[in-house]
């Protein structure tokens, strides 16, 4: 390609059919990754999105050793974690993020184990490096309709789930009030977060597949005021640091020091932190003025 | 000791009726035969000490706690989850500032929060509605702010109007001046008594404290050891009817335009001694007791 771009934009970027499907798979699981991520966000559970992913990483190291799609490995571990999460915790905080913990850490033992198998005892040597970090340039063609449907039945979920999904996270009490089944809302949305973070574990990893649930809604959070327009901001600022960081990975095939590419997971995950960076930088000073507003609560002490 | 006869009001036209509710938590009576009914376009307030059952008996009669024996009739009808008639306002709501939502937003979501779907096409209709109810609680300049940013009263006047936004006849309210400073409190007990007056709609509000609502009330209902008195502050505020709730003599002082109540001097000595109320600044504690 030649144009004023160029510098940019290589030649046969576009034409590459290994790049069309990294911008596919990438541009729609990062999508549905902003978008569930706002929630995620605002209802603080950064840490259940993270061992959500992690779980998945069990479950594609898992099926990496019976020589299964790993697709199916993530989605799986991450659902069943989701269930286990929610059958242990109850409406407190801390009991939930000690449910989380419990299963992360039982998960990530047994992934240990699965990818030392993966190393040593078959053919899969790339396991971990593929299971862990991931890269959309190895992405199996014929489980693109699967990942695009996921990802579509997981929005749905999120566009059914919005109102009272957003009630339930103002206030449980006032949802509750107005007969919403806050725990129904909440397990719903938890199984949806569990399939957007495993597609997103399966593409760009499950270590680094935080980065797109949180780091997006996070930049957007800085930006918009407005629920609806938080969420699809979220999933366009997700989209366009996946593409960025695509294209800067087809780029750096002549970087230094190896002169052999950067991983495109890094890559992604820089371009996100970038931009919360300079979202943050944008509205440090209307956070402060918003925090002078918050100060300490007057505790009362009724006479008992 | 039972409630006098006089303090008894008929039942008709009353838009929240509780009969003889008793209400046991793992074996403990938290409610004990509870009577009482509130008017339209009256203020009442649900005044007792912390942990007294104040949040029990809205939680009864909002459908979300069962009751052990009684009936609750909420304008007539048996009470439900999600009765279109009752307005809520639950206690401790302090929005994080990263919340993104507008004032507007949270009015919005008393009107459809419970449905399903996204509302994708905003209907006039019912940005008018919200808008009339911004307007109302004097809340149309920071309608357009993040709700978390908003000081604590102007927090408690989005969810008054998010909770009148559907229109209810009976507006409930857990302990909505907690948290507040001494002008914010007044500022909502004057929006809120101005709304029972001007809608017609019955207002309940719980507290520890009577006295910042003393001008404002219609009537109260005293609740101490899961029973309660209901009538007006001068039927009901008297050692005669309080002594009856607490189980012991209680004396009721009234200093500088407050009411104090305290354990006579036979309640014993695991009782406290203020069981309502604070002295004015100038008198730090009660008087010793003989």
């Amino acid at each position: 390609m030649s144009g004023p771009l160029s510098w940019l934009v290589e030649p046969g970027f576009f034409s590459t059919s290994t790049v069309q499907s990294a911008l596919l798979v990438g541009g729609v699981v990062s999508f549905t990754s902003g978008v569930v991520g706002l929630f995620t966000v605002v209802r603080r559970q950064s840490f259940a999105g993270e061992a959500l992913g992690d779980v998945g990483a069990t479950g594609g190291s898992g099926a990496f050793l019976i020589s299964v799609n790993p697709l199916w490995g993530f989605v799986g571990a991450a659902l069943l974690a989701a269930g286990v999460i929610e059958g242990i915790g109850t409406r407190r905080a801390q009991s939930r993020d000690l449910a989380t913990g419990i299963v992360l850490g039982a998960a990530l033992g047994i992934a240990a184990l699965f990818l030392y198998f993966d190393t040593t005892h078959s053919s899969t040597t790339g396991a971990s490096i593929s299971v862990l970090f991931g890269s959309l340039f190895v992405i199996d063609t014929s489980s693109i309709p699967v990942i695009v449907g996921l990802s579509a039945a997981v929005l749905v979920v999120v566009l059914l789930l919005y109102r009272p999904l957003l009630l339930s996270t103002l206030s449980p009490d006032l949802a509750q009030a107005r007969g919403v089944r806050v725990r129904l809302v909440g397990a719903g949305y938890l199984v949806a977060m569990a399939v957007a973070v495993s597609l997103a574990a399966l593409t760009i990893g499950a270590v680094l597949s935080t980065a797109l649930l949180i780091g997006p809604p996070a930049t957007a959070l800085r930006l918009a005021k407005r629920p609806g327009f938080a969420a699809l901001a979220g999933g366009a600022i997700g989209v366009a640091a996946t593409w960025l960081g695509i294209l800067l990975a087809y780029d750096s095939f002549y970087w230094p020091p190896v002169q052999h590419g950067w991983p495109v997971s890094f890559l992604i995950v820089a371009v996100v932190f970038t931009f919360y960076l300079l979202a943050s930088a944008l509205t440090v000073g209307r956070r402060r003025k918003a925090m002078a507003h918050h100060e300490a609560p007057v505790l009362w002490v009724a006479g008992e | 000791m039972s409630i006098p006869e006089h303090l008894l009001l008929d039942r008709v036209g009353s838009v929240l009726d509780v009969m003889d509710v008793d209400v046991i938590l793992s074996g403990r009576a938290v409610l004990r035969d509870v009577s009482f009914q509130i008017h339209p376009g009256e203020f009442t307030g649900l005044i007792g000490s912390n942990g007294a059952g104040k949040t029990t008996i809205l939680r009864v009669i909002l459908g979300l706690q069962a009751t052990s024996s009684g009936r609750v009739l909420v304008a007539g009808g048996r009470r439900s989850r999600r009765n279109p008639l009752v307005g809520y306002v639950p206690q401790k709501v302090l929005f994080d500032p990263d919340l993104p939502l507008r004032a507007r937003d949270v009015v919005a979501l008393g009107l459809d929060g419970h449905r399903l779907g996204a509302p994708l096409i905003s209907s006039r209709s019912k940005g008018a509605l919200v808008e009339e109810m911004l307007e109302a609680v004097d809340a149309m300049r920071f309608a357009n702010r993040r709700v978390g940013s908003l000081s604590g009263g102007e927090q408690q006047r989005v969810l008054i109007a998010h909770a009148l936004v559907s229109r209810p006849k009976l507006l409930l309210l857990d302990e909505p001046l907690a948290n507040l400073d001494i002008k914010s409190e007044q500022e909502v007990v004057e929006l809120l008594s101005r709304i029972a007056a001007e809608h017609g709609i019955a207002v309940l509000l719980s507290a520890h404290d009577m006295n910042p609502l003393l001008s404002a009330m219609d009537r109260i209902v005293y609740i101490a050891g899961g029973r309660v008195a209901s009538g007006t502050t001068a039927e009901v505020v008297r050692p005669e009817v309080l002594s009856g709730l607490y189980g012991h003599h209680v004396d009721v002082i009234h200093i500088h335009d407050r009411i104090v109540v305290v354990a006579g001097a036979n309640a014993g000595p695991e009782v406290p001694t203020l069981l309502h109320g604070e002295f004015p600044p100038l008198m730090p504690s009660a008087p010793s007791l003989p």
